[in-house]
């Protein structure tokens, strides 16, 4: 196990685990149906050329996401 | 069935063809099965609607393409089948527009029953929503979609291992190409007559919750009288949420139920 970091701190091309979801209610039942469960694999495909959002493969899909639903992500490198 | 509306002409309503009158669904005859067809965005549901139907509804590949319910009617075994197609959908518990349509016509629209499509190049991420639908609902088909592209990318699928997992019948179909439909048909008519009664595991929950549904039951049942096919166990969860979108939608239904079955119904189909 390496140590757990916000999504949106993972580079580009990155490939990352999801480790926990620190979100609640609405929002983190939003993320479970997208498919960020503990233990799914993300790949960081790119972002924006302000920064904010990012596009990630999730599970075969790509999804964008803001830096504020990011950062409730955490993640470890694989 | 037994329930007839006293306030329409012939009397000849029965409280099922008002009910579904209400999200648009409007039966030939009262025979006419009432089916829902649900699935993640891009899974091919259109396609599937337009092969059943013979229709040619638009599709595209881009979300939200199917906003409201699209309707088309085909007949099997000299049944007729009446096909709602539904806005996909990943989930049926969040709260957007789409998801609510989808929701509310499974919950409320008492269709006979649901085919579930799901991608067969992703089914982890389909999965999702097939599982919402059959905690809601035993009459469920799941129906594996792109079988061809799956074989294409190498993607082994076990259809009998699923369905007996799952506990619903499981077919496979290549929608584009019309394979898999028939069998599709047969297992549809067979859920939708009860000849075929799926019994999907019910899913657990950590005793706490149990407990607490446990409590429940026995009050939902009396209320939940106008809605037989669905699970009274995810009603209790759904009370026990606080998700209010539901329950105003469950509290509309029930209020047209009663006034329904008591004949005091003003306005019917027809």
């Amino acid at each position: 196990m390496g140590d757990c970091f916000p999504l949106c701190n993972a580079p580009v091309g990155h490939r990352v685990r999801v480790t926990d979801l620190q979100l609640e209610g609405f929002q983190r039942r939003r993320m479970l149906d997208i498919g960020l469960v503990p233990g799914t694999e993300v790949k960081v495909i790119r972002r924006s050329p302000i920064g904010d959002p990012t596009a990630y493969l999730v599970r075969g899909a790509v999804i964008g996401l803001r830096k504020n639903e990011a950062s409730k992500v955490l993640v470890e490198e694989e | 069935m037994k329930n007839r509306c006293r306030s329409c002409a012939s009397g000849a309503l029965s409280v099922d063809v008002i009910m579904r009158s209400r999200y648009n669904v409007r039966q030939d005859t009262e025979r006419e099965k009432v089916i829902a067809l649900a699935g993640n965005p891009n899974v091919g549901k259109t396609t599937v609607f337009n092969s059943l139907t013979g229709l040619r509804q638009h599709t595209g590949n881009w979300p939200g393409k199917t906003v409201t319910q699209a309707q088309g009617r085909f007949l099997h075994r000299n049944q007729p089948f009446l096909l709602v197609d539904l806005p996909g959908t990943y989930s049926l518990l969040a709260h957007s527009a789409d998801e609510q349509v989808a929701r509310d016509f499974i919950c409320f629209g008492r269709p006979d029953a649901t085919i579930v499509v799901i991608d067969a190049t992703c089914l982890a991420r389909n999965l999702n929503l097939a599982l919402q639908v059959m905690e809601i609902t035993g009459k469920v088909v799941l129906c594996v979609n792109l079988i061809d592209e799956a074989e294409c990318k190498g993607i082994r699928i076990d259809l009998d291992t699923l369905s007996q997992k799952l506990g619903v019948p499981v077919i496979g179909t290549a929608a584009r190409s019309g394979r898999g439909l028939f069998e599709l048909k047969e297992v549809l008519y067979g859920v939708a007559m009860g000849q075929i009664e799926p019994a999907p595991p019910p899913v657990k929950y950590d005793e706490e919750v149990q407990s607490a549904v446990d409590q429940l039951l026995p009050r939902l049942g009396p209320l939940l009288q106008g809605l037989p096919h669905l699970n009274p166990r995810w009603v209790a969860m759904r009370l026990l949420d606080g998700d209010d979108p539901f329950l105003d939608s469950l509290t509309e239904c029930d209020c047209a139920f009663e006034m329904a079955a008591k004949g005091e119904m003003a306005l019917c189909a027809q």
